[in-house]
C-alpha cells in the first residue's frame, strides 16, 4: 500500500480548441509524500496549473486517479469535492485573488465562514493566521492599502487558517520583487519545516525551486527530474 | 447570518450604480403606492362597504325623486330590517369651486344606516335639538376649518326656498369621524324635516333614494326583486341594487382608472426589473473570478447561489421597504390634489401587494445571475482573469 499523500495517477488532460486537440497532461503519475516540498517548473503553457488544479480538485481529469489522504478525487460529487478542498487543500496564487471589498481580516476569515466555528474562535484562528504570516499590524486593511508582498502574506494566510495538509501555489512569487519574493519562499518554508505542510509549489524562478527538497520539469505533458539546466 | 456582511459588502462594491439602482426602486415603489392610493379613490370604497345594504333609486334615474311614503311601505317588507332615505342637495358653498357632497338625511336614521360614521352621542343629541343643525365629516370640516357652532351658508343649486331665496344657512352640530381609513368623511349632512318644511310647495314629500338594511346577505337579489314589483307599474317604478354594486356602477362611470393603473404599474415594474436585473447580472460578471476564488475555498456552487440571491434581496428588499414605507408617509399626510380624491390612504392589502412585488423582483432580477454564477467553472473563471 502507497502511503504517499498526494499520488497521481496515469492522469491525462485532453483540450478541444475548436477541432484541435491539445493533449496538455499525457499519462502523467506523480506521488508527493507527506511534508514535502515540491517545486514543480517548466515553460510557460506546458500544464503546470492544469495539472495543480487537478490536484486540488478544481478541474477533473479526462482519465487517470487522482487520489489526496483517503481521498479519491473522481469519485466526489461537486458538493462534497467543495467540502474537501475547504479541510483538506489551501490554494495560494499568483495574483493572491483576495477579495478587494474585505479587509484582510474577513479575506482571511472567507474559509473559516464554512466551518461551524463561533465568532470568537474564528477572530481567533484568524489573528493566529495573521500572525504567521506577520501581518497582525494589518489587520484592518484593505487589499488596496497592502504591497503585492503583503497581498500575498494575507492570500497564504487565507489558505492557512483551516490548517489544511496540503498547499498549492501557483507562481507564489511570479508578480513579487526580489526581496518580497524571498520573504514569501521564507514563510513557505517555515510552513514545511515548522509547520510540517506538504507544498507543490508551480515557478518559473530557479532560486524559487532551490527553496524546495525536490524539483521537477513538467514539459511535453510528462514530468522529469530536475537535470540542473 | 455570517455571510451578511460579504453580501453587503458586494453590494458596495460599484458604490455608484448600486444607489442608482436603489434610487430606481425606491422611486418606484413610491410610485406604486400612489398608484394603489389612487386606484382605491377612485373606487370609492366598494371594498369597505357593508354587504346588508341595499339602495333603491326611481327605475330611470338617481335624479328621479321617489315619495316620502315609501318608507312606511318598506320597512313592511319580509326581511328587511331598518330603512332611512337620503336626498342629494348639491349645493355650493361660497365658491362652485369648494366640492364635498351635501345630503339630506334623517339624522338618527343616517347614523344608525352607516355605523362606520363615528358621530359622538351628545352631538347627536345637540343635533336632534336643532332642525337647522348639520353634521360635517372629518375631512370636509379640517379643509373648510369648520367647527361645531359655525354657521355655514349653502346656496342650493336646483333646490329653491318656499320664500323664493336659495340659500339655506346651517349650524355645525357634530363633526363624524370613519371608522375605517377608506371611510368616506367628506359628506356635509343636514335635516329631511328642516329642508322638507322650507323647500318650495311643488316638491315636498319627494326624496331622493332609499337605503334597506336586510337580515341577510344572502337574500339581497330576491329582496331587491320583491321590492321592485311591489312599486312595478305605479308612478313610481323602482331598481334596487345592493350598494356596493350601485358604488361600482357609480366608480365604472368614471373610467376604468385600475385598468389603466395596472398597465402603468407593470410597465414601470418592468423598467425596475430591467435595471435591477442589470446591475445583478453585471455584477456578477465583473466578479468572476472572484467567485471561482469562493469556490476554490470550498464555497459549494449552492452556496454561491444564494449568496448572489442574497445581494439582489438585500437590494430589492431595503429599497422597496423605504420606498412603501415613504409612500406609507406621504399618503398619511392626505389627499395631494386638496380634493378631488376625498378618500386617500394606502390600503393595507396592497402593502401584501408590494411586499409580493418586492419578493419577486429580487427573486426574477437575482436568478439568472445567481444560476450563472453557480455554474461557473473554477479552472475557466481563475485562467479568464
Ligand atoms: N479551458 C481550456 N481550453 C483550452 N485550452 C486550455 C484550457 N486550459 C488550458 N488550456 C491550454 O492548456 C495548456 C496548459 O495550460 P496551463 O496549465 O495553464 O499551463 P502553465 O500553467 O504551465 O502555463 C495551454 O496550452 C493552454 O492554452
Ligand atoms: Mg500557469
Amino acid at each position: 500500500m502507497n502511503d504517499a499523500l498526494v499520488q497521481v495517477r496515469e492522469v491525462h488532460k485532453v483540450y478541444h480548441r475548436g477541432s484541435e486537440r491539445i493533449d496538455v497532461l499525457d499519462g502523467l503519475s506523480l506521488e508527493v509524500p507527506e511534508g514535502e516540498f515540491l517545486a514543480l517548473m517548466g515553460p510557460s503553457g506546458s500544464g503546470k496549473t492544469t495539472l495543480l488544479n487537478l490536484i486540488g480538485g478544481l478541474d477533473t481529469p479526462s482519465a487517470g486517479e487522482i487520489v489526496v489522504g483517503r481521498s479519491s478525487l473522481g469519485t466526489l460529487s461537486s458538493a462534497s469535492l467543495a467540502s474537501w478542498r475547504a479541510g483538506h487543500v489551501g490554494f495560494i496564487f499568483q495574483f493572491y485573488n483576495l477579495l478587494p471589498v474585505l479587509s484582510a481580516e474577513a479575506n482571511v476569515e472567507l474559509p473559516l465562514l464554512l466551518t461551524r466555528l463561533g465568532r470568537s474562535d474564528r477572530r481567533q484562528r484568524v489573528a493566529t493566521a495573521l500572525e504567521i504570516v506577520g501581518l497582525s499590524d494589518r489587520a484592518k486593511h484593505y487589499p488596496r492599502q497592502l504591497s503585492g508582498g503583503q497581498e500575498q502574506r494575507v492570500g497564504i494566510a487565507r489558505a492557512l487558517v483551516t490548517d489544511p495538509t496540503l498547499l498549492l501555489c501557483d507562481e507564489p512569487t511570479g508578480d513579487l520583487d526580489r526581496v518580497s519574493a524571498e520573504e514569501i519562499l521564507d514563510l513557505l518554508e517555515e510552513l514545511s519545516r515548522e509547520h510540517g505542510k506538504t507544498i507543490i509549489m508551480v515557478t518559473h524562478d530557479p532560486a524559487a525551486a532551490a527553496r524546495a527538497s525536490r524539483v521537477l520539469h513538467l514539459d511535453k505533458g510528462r514530468l522529469s527530474r530536475e537535470s540542473g539546466t | 447570518m455570517k455571510f451578511l456582511p460579504l453580501i453587503l459588502r458586494s453590494l458596495l462594491r460599484k458604490k455608484t450604480r448600486t444607489v442608482f439602482t436603489i434610487l430606481s426602486i425606491f422611486v418606484a415603489f413610491i410610485l406604486f403606492g400612489y398608484l394603489a392610493a389612487i386606484d382605491s379613490a377612485f373606487g370609492l370604497g366598494v371594498d369597505l362597504v357593508g354587504e346588508d345594504r341595499l339602495i333603491l333609486q326611481h327605475k330611470v334615474s338617481l335624479v328621479q325623486l321617489l315619495p316620502e311614503s315609501y318608507l312606511r311601505r318598506l320597512e313592511a317588507v319580509d326581511g328587511i330590517i331598518f330603512v332611512t332615505h337620503c336626498t342629494w342637495f348639491g349645493g355650493v358653498y361660497r365658491d362652485p369651486k369648494n366640492y364635498f357632497p351635501q345630503l339630506v338625511v334623517q339624522p338618527e336614521r343616517y347614523f344608525k344606516m352607516y355605523p362606520e360614521f363615528l358621530l359622538p352621542e351628545e352631538q347627536l343629541s345637540a343635533w336632534l335639538e336643532d332642525r337647522t343643525g348639520a353634521v360635517v365629516g372629518r375631512a370636509t370640516a379640517q379643509r373648510y376649518g369648520f367647527k361645531i357652532g359655525d354657521r355655514v351658508p349653502i346656496q342650493g343649486t336646483f333646490w329653491r326656498l318656499a320664500d323664493g331665496g336659495s340659500t339655506w344657512e346651517f349650524t355645525i352640530r357634530g363633526i363624524y369621524d370613519g371608522a375605517e381609513d377608506g371611510t368616506d368623511t367628506t359628506q356635509f349632512v343636514f335635516r329631511y324635516d328642516y329642508f322638507d318644511e322650507t323647500r318650495v310647495a311643488s316638491a315636498k314629500g319627494l326624496v331622493g333614494w332609499y337605503m334597506l338594511r336586510i337580515r341577510d346577505p344572502e337574500r339581497a337579489p330576491e329582496i331587491a326583486a320583491k321590492v321592485d314589483a311591489m312599486f312595478a307599474n305605479s308612478f313610481y317604478e323602482t331598481k334596487t341594487t345592493t350598494e356596493k354594486a350601485f358604488l361600482r356602477g357609480f366608480a365604472n362611470q368614471i373610467g376604468n382608472i385600475g385598468a389603466i393603473l395596472t398597465a402603468v404599474l407593470a410597465a414601470v415594474f418592468f423598467t425596475i426589473l430591467l435595471v435591477s436585473g442589470n446591475t445583478m447580472a453585471q455584477s456578477v460578471r465583473e466578479r468572476s473570478s472572484e467567485f471561482a476564488v469562493l469556490k476554490t475555498l470550498g464555497f459549494s456552487d449552492g452556496l454561491v447561489l444564494l449568496l448572489v440571491l442574497g445581494e439582489s434581496f438585500a437590494l430589492s428588499v431595503f429599497a422597496g421597504l423605504a420606498g412603501l414605507a415613504t409612500a406609507w408617509y406621504l399618503i398619511s399626510l392626505g389627499d395631494p390634489t386638496g380634493g378631488v380624491l376625498p378618500i386617500f390612504y394606502f390600503p393595507p392589502e396592497k402593502l401584501v401587494t408590494g411586499l409580493s412585488f418586492i419578493i419577486l423582483l429580487a427573486l426574477l432580477s437575482g436568478l439568472f445571475p445567481a444560476i450563472q454564477a453557480m455554474r461557473l467553472r473554477i479552472a475557466d473563471a481563475l485562467r479568464r482573469s
